[in-house]
């Protein structure tokens, strides 16, 4: 079948859906790829490269149309595009179905089939064709950089000739994958770096990226995997717990990153007015989800504002747009593996096969219908949370009381065990004679210092133990050679058969204990 | 040299011997210790032969020397020709000897206590060595002499028979699995309490006779007792018979008066009984139900497994690993026996060279021997500090990426903390399951030793990469990239 890329009409998108190297892969798919002329010109990929890598060069975007049975784009269509789409055809893009009825309804009337690249379920085998995320990643990482750059003073902290130099304190909110992507960076440029979020089971992701998680002390029952790995919005006490922890930060924070989003909601207020005024003179603030209406209060979309107090507040909402060639790169390469699922024989023919979970998820309309909402994915994205067993706080006096019932306890066997064999030694010592006697306080002695000093052997020694103890217990070779000297010819045999076999004991066994131990390297 | 010298020397040897066994604390010291011990075995054997109790003629001295050699000889031969794999038969048939030398030794006693009783008091006024000591013992003496000759031997014997059918299951000559004859255990009662008999019978009659018999019940006893033992309980097997040995070695230094024979006996038998002791509780079972042999009776049907076992190939494996930051290996039986570890050790040293952390952890009784695992890795120059036990790196498992299961089965099965009717519940086990991505290295789709299903071959995050460890990973080493 014929792919075709459209050039972005939305102003300011420098982003472009086929790259000449994703077009080579999609080719080995067996479908053949069309490019409208100029498409990848903002994005740095020429129409030359293009034709280079196979790809036909269209004049304007209704050859594009015409030609291509498969439409791939980035930003959503607009109406004009939607109504130029034909019955059969299909279009790969951005969609944000939740909020586009109307669009939804246009292409639907036309008969087109959608692929939604925001709805792509969160599923471990959807991850390649995650464009939310890898989009989110360069946002994350562009966040700081943008930040870095309104940013008047070093990120890391030195000590030089001419002063000292703080480093800087940044607060990333919501560490999602834009959120993550953010503290990678500022802690990599050698900020101090703080993160928080709603759902508690990330803190773990936070600390991995070096970033400390904010703490908050609050009880509350979400479980991450009803949500698919998103946040929920949370109740109205988390939400006033959480404020007054921001309240108390924002005069510390040189740089504050929000990223904080709640699937197909607006955008939570997050950062509010009284804590930018709190900000001190030259901070900024990037706001992730400015297109959304941001987590800021003060957050004017699309531009850069400076406040009275000197904070500086982005409010972008193009990061990916601007690093076009990698998010383009990126991008594309997610088209690409949706193509590659969706052609399941590598033949060349599109098999919309709707029972798949991933492409069900993905279609928003089929056939002539909507198929928004999907149905819940058969695979759940992430394994429910068990519920936490909470071990009881014991109080110092419980614990108190425990510590001197085990050590009770123990003194118990242990005046029990030494009063028992004390009995069992009295019993032995009323009978036998002292000859015997002697030989048995060395041997009962021998048997302590054994048990005492066994315990102590590390486990990984313990075949090197059984060789050696091998070797040892061969001294049985004593008996022999105090017997070998008898008279008697029974005996002289015996006693030189058992000296053979205890040397071999004793040689073999040092011998082989040797040859371990010499194998133990510490890397 | 004098009685005192001797003594002395017997001293120095067993703080030695004490010195080599603590010594075993640390890989490095144990460098060490093993010297110790070496010296500790030179400095007693030494003082014996030049000391006041040895009396050798002519010919009792070549005798003597000749077997010094050819048991040394033979000793170095053995030692240097083991495979680091055959280790658990090679220290199950040392036992053996032990066993063996102790048999003969306690005969000699009595032959020796017979002669002596039989002489007069010139005659015996004229004995040296052994013999001496034998002259001055008391009739109550006597007694005693002849209860520990009774136990030297049957120990003795035991350890022997036992020893050698240990050997024959861990070299794969005898089958391994659980076998005992009509009547099990009650066979093995019956002939211990006919040689209680033959002690009092003994005692009564002082003739060689009912010696003999109990031997002859001792050596039954031994190989029953071990045939009904099943092999992946073998490393409890082989540390009760080391245990043995040393007591076997303690009796025979009651017989014969000598402190040595006694300390160093001592010291080998509590410490073999520590090692059983240790086996037994990573395997939640009691001393005595590995001793009478098999699992212990399940309660109830075993909890139904759902799923499929799915397999994956090198790519998919070589995929996964390259992606991975952290791994963890789970080497088993299956790795000894497959002579994988050399394999294990350059596909470590290949991911860890790629900057991924790869750790091992061992269980404490996987393999046939405790430690087995420890050795077989070191021979193949892991370096140690990576090897983990099970304690250490359990809790780690939920950060892992992957854990790759080679050769071993019922020591990461899942049913020991799920199922309460599986006859292994209760038993600690590896929590591999917990990895993000479990890979199974198999021979084929059969139970382990125990013979119940493993539940983890089923799970959603477990692969099976069927085939010979050492040929699936030697196909898997070139993909690591």
């Amino acid at each position: 079948m014929k792919i075709g890329a459209l050039t972005e009409v939305f102003a300011g998108e420098n982003r472009v859906a086929m790259t000449p190297e994703s077009a080579l892969a999609i080719q080995k798919l067996g479908h053949s790829c069309c490019i409208q002329a100029g498409a990848g010109e903002k994005a740095g990929f020429t129409d030359a490269a293009y034709a280079a890598a196979g790809v036909e060069v269209l004049a304007d975007a209704a050859a594009v149309l015409k030609a291509a049975e498969v439409v791939v784009k980035v930003r959503g269509p607009d109406a004009d595009e939607a109504k130029a789409l034909g019955k059969g055809q299909t279009l790969i893009s951005f969609f944000w179905p939740a909020q586009n009825p109307e669009l939804l309804e246009t292409v639907k009337d036309r008969g087109a089939t959608v692929v939604a690249m925001d709805m792509v379920p969160r599923i471990s085998r959807a991850q390649k064709m995650d464009a939310l995320s890898s989009m989110a990643n360069l946002a994350g990482y562009r966040a700081v950089i943008e930040a870095a750059n309104n940013f008047g003073r070093f990120f890391t902290g030195q000590v030089t000739a001419a002063g000292k130099i703080p480093p800087a304190k940044v607060l990333v909110v919501g560490a999602g994958v834009a959120g993550l992507a953010a503290i990678g960076a500022s802690v990599s440029l050698g900020a101090v770096t703080y993160a928080f979020d709603v759902r508690p089971e990330v803190a773990e992701q936070i600390e991995s990226m070096g970033a400390e998680f904010v703490f908050l002390d609050f009880e509350e029952k979400q479980d991450g995997a009803a949500t698919g790995g998103y946040a929920a919005p949370s109740s109205p006490e988390f939400r006033e717990k959480q404020l007054a922890k921001f309240r108390e930060l924002a005069p510390e924070m040189d740089i504050v990153i929000t990223t904080a989003l709640i699937p197909g909601r607006p955008a939570p207020k997050l950062w509010t007015e009284d804590m930018v005024r709190a900000m001190k003179r030259g901070s900024v603030i990037v706001d992730l989800a400015a297109e959304r209406g941001g987590n800021c209060d003060l957050t004017v979309p699309d531009e850069k504002i400076v406040t009275d107090n000197g904070v500086t507040i982005v409010g972008y909402s193009d990061f990916p747009s601007r690093m076009a060639a990698q998010a383009s790169s990126l991008y594309s390469n997610n088209i690409r593996h949706m193509l590659t699922d969706l052609t399941p024989k590598k033949d060349g023919v599109i098999h919309h096969n709707m029972e798949d979970d991933v492409i069900r998820g993905a279609t928003v309309a089929h056939d002539g219908a909507v198929t928004y909402p999907p149905p819940p994915p058969k695979v759940q994205a992430i394994a429910a949370a068990k519920p936490k067993e909470k071990a009881k706080e014991l109080t110092p006096e419980e614990r108190k009381a425990k510590e001197l019932a085990a050590f009770k306890k123990q003194t118990q066997t242990q005046v029990g065990m030494l009063a028992g064999g004390g009995l069992l030694l009295a019993l032995v010592g009323l009978y036998a004679p002292a000859s015997f006697m002697s030989h048995f306080i060395v041997f009962a002695l021998a048997c302590f210092v054994g048990f005492q000093v066994i315990w102590n052997v590390s486990h990984s020694l313990h075949t090197p133990l059984m060789a050696i103890t091998n070797a040892i217990s061969g001294i049985i070779v004593l008996g022999a050679l105090l017997q070998i000297g008898s008279g008697n010819f029974f005996v002289l045999i015996f006693a030189t058969v058992s000296v053979l076999i205890a040397t071999i004991n004793i040689v073999g066994g040092f011998l082989v204990t040797r040859r371990m131990l010499a194998m133990f390297q510490k890397s | 040299m004098s009685i005192g010298l001797t003594q002395g020397a017997y001293i120095a040897a067993a703080v030695l011997f004490i010195l080599a066994l603590g010594g075993l604390s640390g890989q490095e010291s144990a460098k060490r210790a093993v010297w110790y011990g070496i010296v500790g075995m030179g400095i007693a054997v030494v003082a014996t032969i030049f000391g006041p109790e040895v009396s050798l003629g002519f010919f009792s001295g070549l005798f003597l020397i000749a077997a010094l050699a050819g048991g040394a000889f033979l000793g170095w031969k053995a030692a240097t020709m083991v495979q680091m794999t055959e280790m658990p038969q090679m220290v199950a048939a040392l036992h053996s000897f032990v066993g063996l030398a102790a048999v003969f030794i306690g005969l000699n006693a009595h032959i020796e206590a017979a002669r002596v009783l039989g002489m007069d008091e010139a005659a015996r006024q004229a004995l040296a060595g052994f013999g001496a000591v034998l002259a001055h013992k008391t009739p109550v003496e006597f007694n005693i002499l002849r209860v520990e000759v009774f136990l030297g031997i049957f120990i003795g014997a035991v350890t022997f028979t036992g020893s050698v059918v240990a050997f024959g299951k861990l070299a794969g000559k005898i089958d391994g699995k659980a076998k005992q004859l009509q009547g099990g255990h009650l066979l093995n009662a019956g002939a211990a309490l006919l040689s209680v008999l033959m002690l009092v019978f003994y005692l009564q009659s002082a003739s060689i006779f009912p010696l003999f018999l109990m031997t002859a019940l001792a050596f039954f006893i031994g190989y029953h007792l071990i045939m009904g033992i099943g092999g992946a309980d073998m490393p409890v097997v082989v540390s009760m018979l080391n245990s043995y040995s040393g007591w076997a070695a303690a009796a025979i230094g009651f017989t014969l008066g000598n402190d040595l024979l006694i300390v160093t006996g001592a010291l080998v038998g509590s410490s073999g009984a520590i090692l059983s002791y240790i086996m037994c509780k990573a395997m939640n079972r009691s001393f005595i139900s590995v001793i009478l042999g098999g699992f212990g009776n399940t309660t109830g049907p075993a909890m139904e497994i759902a799923g499929e076992q799915i397999a994956i190939d090198a790519d998919g494996v070589a995929a996964a690993l390259n992606d991975a930051d952290s791994v963890i290996i789970v080497p088993g039986y299956g790795m000894a026996v497959a002579q994988a570890q050399q394999s294990v050790s350059e596909l470590t040293r290949k991911l860890r060279a790629r900057g991924k952390t790869v750790r091992f952890a061992i269980h404490p009784v996987a393999g046939r021997l405790p430690g087995h695992m420890n050795v077989l890795l070191a021979e193949a120059k892991v370096p140690y500090d990576i090897v983990l036990e099970m304690d250490e790196i359990n809790d780690d498992f939920p950060s892992t990426d992957v854990a790759i299961v080679i050769g071993s089965n019922d020591i990461v099965n899942p049913a020991a903390q799920e199922d309460p009717n599986s006859p292994i519940a209760g038993m600690p086990v590896l929590e591999v399951w917990k990895a993000k991505q479990v890979f199974v290295s198999k021979r084929g789709q059969g139970t382990g030793y125990s013979g119940i299903e493993n539940p983890l071959f089923y799970k959603d995050n477990t692969r099976m990469f069927y085939g010979d460890a050492k040929k699936s990973l030697d196909a898997l080493i070139p993909m690591i990239d």
